[in-house]
Formats: C-alpha cells, sequence, structure tokens
C-alpha cells in the first residue's frame, strides 16, 4: 500500500479509496439536517414546488406538517412566499430542482431575497450533468453562476452527504440568503462526523509532499479529484494537493493565497466552465495574484442523457478529466 | 372597524388633496417617475393610513401592526407621500425623490425608509410576500389573527403567471385576513390594458380561484370603507377589490391618459397641476 496523503487535522474517511466506502445521496444528508434544523429552531419552515420526496423535505414535513408548506409546481411563487414568511421572522428553506430554482424564479430571488435581504435558504437539487437519466433539461449547469452574482448571499456546494448536512444546519444557523447546492447521484463519504465545516473556510483535503499543482474542487469533482491525486502519486510520482471549496461565495482567499504557490491551479466542478467557482477564482487571482489555471468543467455545452458515471467521464469530470488537465497545467508550467 | 363619520370623510379627502400636491412637487423636482397610477391610488393610500390600517408611524416596526405590501412598486410617489405625511418621516424628505443616496430610491426599497415592508418593483411578486407573511402569521396566531395583510396590484401586473400562481395559492389557503386591492385603471406601459392583454372578465377570474370579489369606485371613500369592512367580515376567503380608478385622479390633463404612466411632470405641468389641486379643481369655496 502506497502512502496516503489525506491531512490528518480534519478527521476525513479512513475508507475513502477502499471498496467498503459507504454511498450515500447529498439529499439524504439534506434531509436529515433539515429535520434536525426544525427541532433545534421552530422558526424553521421548509417550502417545496411539488418535489417534496424527490428534495427528502417529506422527512421535515412528517415531523411538522405544520412547518411545510406545498407550493404546487410554482416556483417563482415559492420565492415569493419565502421571503414574506423570511420577512415574519422565519426561517424558510425553499426546495427544488436547481434548474427550476434558482433557474425559473432567478428575478424573484434577487429581488425579493437577495435585494430585500431576507434570510431564505434556497436548496437546487439535481446539479451538474451527474443527474444522469433525465437529461439536459434537468442538469442544472448554470445555478453557481446565477446565484453567485447576486449580492448578500452565500453559495455552498457540499461534496458528500455528511457536508450536506453539516452545510444545512450551517445555514439554518446564519441570518443571510443561502444557496445550497446539491447532486442527485449517490456518491462516497469523504467526511467523518468529525470534519470541521465552516462556511467561507475551504478544506485541506490531500496534502502531497512538495506539490506541484494545486486542484481546487467542489460538489461531485472532489472525490474524483481525490482520485486523481491518488493515481498521479501512485502511478507518476506527480504530487498536488486537494482543496475541497465547498463555499463559493464568500471564497476563502487565505486558502486561494497558499494554493497559488504551487504555481498552477486547476478547477473542477460539475458546472459550465463559465461563471462557476472556476469563475469565481479566475476573478480573484487575476486581480490580486496571477496564477496559471486549467478549468473541469462543461465547455459551454449541455449535457444529454446517460449514467452520471457515464456522463462524468464524457465530459472529462472524472478523475482521468482531471490528471488530463493536471498535466496540462504541469506542462504551461515548466 | 373605526365607524367612518363625514367629517372624517371630510378630512380624508382634505388628506388625499395634499398627497396629490406632494407627489405633484415631488415628481417634478425629481424630474423623472411615475404620475398616472400615484395619482390614482391616492385616495386608497389615504384612506388605509388614515383611517383603515392599524399601524403606528412613531414605531413602524411594530410587530402586531397590519401590513401593507406594495407589489407595483412604480407608484412609490403615493406610498412615500403619504407615510411622509402620516409621520414616518419628514414631509421634507419628499424632495429627495430618485435623487442620488436618497431613501426615496426610484422603487421601494426596504430598509431604506421607515414604513417599507418589502423591496418591489418587479411586478407579479408582491401578493407571494403577502401570501408568505400571512402563512407566517396563522402559523404564530392562527385563523382568528385580527392582523391583516393588505397587497396593492396594478391591474397591468396581472398579465405576470407569478401573480395567478400566488392568487392560488391564497385561494387554496382560505386566509380570512389577506385584502388584494387591485388598482382597476386600464392602462399599462404599452396602452389600454384590454388592447394590450385582456383582463375581462377580471372579477369573474379572481372567483374561479375562490376569492371573495368586491368592485368598488377607488376614490369614493365610503365605499373603500364599506369594502374593506366587508373583506374582514367574511371568514376562510381572502378578499380581492378591484378598484376602478382614474390614472391621473385630481388633475384634468393627467386623467385618462396612458402616457401619464411613467412620466413627471415638468415645472409648467406641475404649477398648473398644483394650482388646480390647491383650488379643489375650482371647487374650494369654503376657505
Ligand atoms: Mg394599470
Amino acid at each position: 500500500m502506497s502512502r496516503n496523503f489525506l491531512n490528518p487535522k480534519i478527521s476525513l474517511n479512513p475508507d475513502v479509496f477502499s471498496l467498503r466506502v459507504k454511498y450515500e445521496e447529498t439529499r439524504e444528508g439534506f434531509g436529515r439536517g433539515l429535520l434536525q434544523a426544525g427541532r433545534d429552531d421552530k422558526r424553521v419552515v421548509a417550502l417545496t414546488a411539488d418535489l417534496a420526496s424527490s428534495t427528502k423535505t417529506d422527512y421535515f414535513a412528517e415531523e411538522f406538517p405544520e412547518r411545510f408548506f406545498e407550493m404546487g409546481v410554482a416556483e417563482q411563487n415559492m420565492a415569493g412566499v419565502s421571503s414574506g414568511l423570511a420577512a415574519m421572522n422565519k426561517v424558510p428553506f425553499i426546495a427544488s430542482f436547481a434548474v427550476f430554482s434558482p433557474g425559473r424564479n432567478w428575478e424573484q430571488i434577487r429581488t425579493t431575497i437577495c435585494l430585500n435581504n431576507q434570510n431564505v435558504k434556497i436548496i437546487g437539487f439535481h446539479a451538474g450533468v451527474a443527474t444522469g437519466p433525465d437529461g439536459a433539461t434537468h442538469q442544472a449547469l448554470e445555478d453557481l453562476a446565477l446565484m453567485r452574482v447576486l449580492p448578500n448571499i452565500i453559495v455552498i456546494s457540499p461534496a458528500d452527504s455528511l457536508e450536506a448536512e453539516k452545510a444545512t444546519l450551517a445555514a439554518a444557523r446564519i441570518k443571510k440568503p443561502v444557496y445550497l447546492r446539491f447532486f442527485r447521484e449517490k456518491s462516497p463519504i469523504i467526511t467523518t462526523p468529525e470534519t470541521r465545516f465552516i462556511i467561507g473556510k475551504a478544506n485541506l483535503l490531500w496534502q502531497g509532499e512538495e506539490p506541484q499543482v494545486s486542484i481546487i474542487s467542489t460538489g461531485i469533482t472532489v472525490f474524483q479529484a481525490l482520485l486523481a491525486a491518488k493515481k498521479l502519486w501512485v502511478e507518476e510520482k506527480i504530487s498536488v494537493q486537494v482543496f475541497n471549496f465547498h463555499t463559493i461565495k464568500p471564497l476563502d482567499t487565505q486558502v486561494l493565497d497558499l494554493a497559488a504557490r504551487t504555481g498552477a491551479v486547476v478547477v473542477t466542478e460539475d458546472h459550465q466552465k463559465a461563471g462557476g467557482l472556476g469563475g469565481a477564482i479566475a476573478e480573484y487571482y487575476t486581480q490580486k495574484k496571477p496564477t496559471l489555471m486549467e478549468f473541469v468543467g462543461l465547455n459551454d455545452e449541455f449535457g444529454q442523457t446517460g449514467q452520471a458515471v457515464q456522463l462524468l467521464e464524457h465530459y472529462g469530470l472524472d478523475s482521468n478529466g482531471i490528471i488530463t488537465a493536471v498535466k496540462r497545467a504541469l506542462k504551461r508550467k515548466n | 372597524m373605526k365607524i367612518l363619520y363625514p367629517e372624517k370623510i371630510k378630512f380624508l379627502e382634505k388628506k388625499a388633496n395634499e398627497i396629490r400636491q406632494l407627489i405633484i412637487e415631488s415628481l417634478s423636482i425629481s424630474g423623472s417617475g411615475h404620475t398616472a397610477g400615484s395619482l390614482g391610488m391616492a385616495d386608497i393610500f389615504t384612506y388605509l393610513y388614515f383611517h383603515g390600517l392599524n399601524h403606528n408611524p412613531e414605531k413602524p416596526d411594530w410587530p402586531e401592526r397590519d401590513r401593507l405590501i406594495l407589489s407595483n412598486g412604480h407608484i412609490c410617489p403615493v406610498l412615500y407621500a403619504t407615510l411622509a405625511l402620516a409621520g414616518y418621516f419628514p414631509v421634507a424628505e419628499m424632495r429627495k425623490l430618485r435623487k442620488f443616496k436618497s431613501g426615496l430610491q426610484g422603487h421601494p426599497e426596504r430598509g431604506a425608509l421607515p414604513g417599507i415592508e418589502t423591496t418591489s418593483g418587479p411586478l407579479g411578486s408582491g401578493l407571494s410576500q403577502a401570501i408568505g407573511m400571512a402563512l407566517a402569521d396563522k402559523l404564530d396566531n392562527g385563523p382568528t389573527s385580527e392582523r391583516f395583510f393588505y397587497c396593492l396590484l396594478s391591474d397591468g401586473e396581472l398579465n405576470e403567471g407569478n401573480s395567478w400562481e400566488a392568487i392560488m395559492l391564497a385561494g387554496r389557503e382560505g386566509f380570512h385576513n389577506l385584502i388584494a386591492i387591485v388598482d382597476r385603471n386600464n392602462i399599462q406601459i404599452d396602452g389600454y390594458t384590454e388592447d394590450v392583454m385582456p383582463l375581462e372578465p377580471l372579477a369573474d377570474k379572481w372567483r374561479a380561484f375562490n376569492w371573495q370579489v368586491i368592485e368598488i369606485n377607488g376614490h369614493n371613500f365610503e365605499e373603500i370603507h364599506e369594502a374593506i369592512g366587508l373583506a374582514k367580515s367574511v371568514f376562510g376567503r381572502p378578499t380581492v377589490i378591484i378598484a376602478h380608478t382614474i390614472p391621473g385622479k385630481g388633475v384634468l390633463d393627467f386623467e385618462r391618459r396612458f402616457d401619464w404612466h411613467g412620466k413627471a411632470p415638468d415645472k409648467k405641468e406641475s404649477k398648473k397641476a398644483l394650482k388646480e389641486l390647491r383650488s379643489f379643481g375650482g371647487n374650494l369655496d369654503e376657505e
């Protein structure tokens, strides 16, 4: 067994690379987190647009039926209603697929939640091509861009179900608009209950010795980045470091400064290359610390039907795609 | 509900006239803004802030207050003028309408001025917000809460799908304390509503979504008063008051003309309008 470079300080799942690793959907973590948030704070209410079981708001609805509001298939109305609830000191979570919310109701989110500065949590599910067989119409590839350009809002994209649970609880506690992005596919649990989750603080997951490239990842691609890091080391003795940027806004610029020291940064996300995490980081680097960058994401194209694993591979979002990007970065660097 | 005595009606008529003057003055200083809708809704705003609403200008955040949500935020000159005269902020502030760094933003912004419940302007989402507030109230105070939620809408914004999503939801919830007031002035930016996108039969549409519908002359205080009373007395159903108003009401040159929807009077026009208002259209004899 080759050396493991998992960051020992944040109690990651020691089984992450083994066949025993547990897989779970991020929405399960959200469902548990929302239920717990509801138990902790009776101001928490949940709304959905005809997607109670797909968004796992049904756990909350079962225990708190009076605090659960079914909106029917009407995402624009759901955004406005949640703004009104927040105006009366409730803490609303609005749950739908990301293409519809924040896709369809973007202006209502902009005006009634962000400009109005109301304490609403927008929960977008089925983000990225990893949504799979539902196809391009249901694969949100633009939601990070749509949300991160809005003032006042926090944007979070968890990497596994445990992080999803923690992000949900953290969102409930912070008095600001928050966007939470979840992907559909079951994914390996990378973290443990002990792994820290602080909004705006990125976690270093893999710390190769004298890393030549920094990989900055979010969402479902975090696990793929870890696989890539391990393969690169084992097979080619290429050393990298991997960061989990669960918070896209506000950006952890301290960690970005640190990452830039490798002289090359690869950003990975199941999102359009334009406007997402990579775009956000490029905005920072070009202004403060010009750094060579490579992007892993969708290249100004829509997704298609297929299994998540096939789509991740096809669009270069899997570990092999990330390895290719790391090598491109190395070539440009040297 | 407070009784509306004849003396109070006289008081409200004078107050509405003051509000109209303040609207004209501030619009002519700002040089831009929406004249017709603001003047048209002056009587309803006057009734609400000087008789109907349970509110306290000295404590704008008083939790027990009724809520007034202005969905069609572009008629904010009438909201600002009414709030100022009701004592929410000094009347002199009206000179800052649409000015740089002013609390009187081109469209209302929550937090910019005392008494503004929501940020609004983009059409179709005000009723949703009023519903959210009513839902929260129902959760906290049950189905007999005595707090009322008023939402003022334009007829043009009933083109928005979001409006009907909200109307459908309120019908399902059966709020007893939600009162929508539609400014049925028959104009929108591109022309007469029935030419741009016909709304009629409008009352039937709302009825079909399980609302109580009341149609009134939006310039008659007795009718406004009676409609609000009816709205409050019906249990288990939200009420919409379709208020027929005259856009530009109070200034003959502006009345019923959709080209006055989105522009402000210049110096000359404003002078003439103010003269007309100050003499109550030439009918002022007692003072
Ligand atoms: Mg109109």
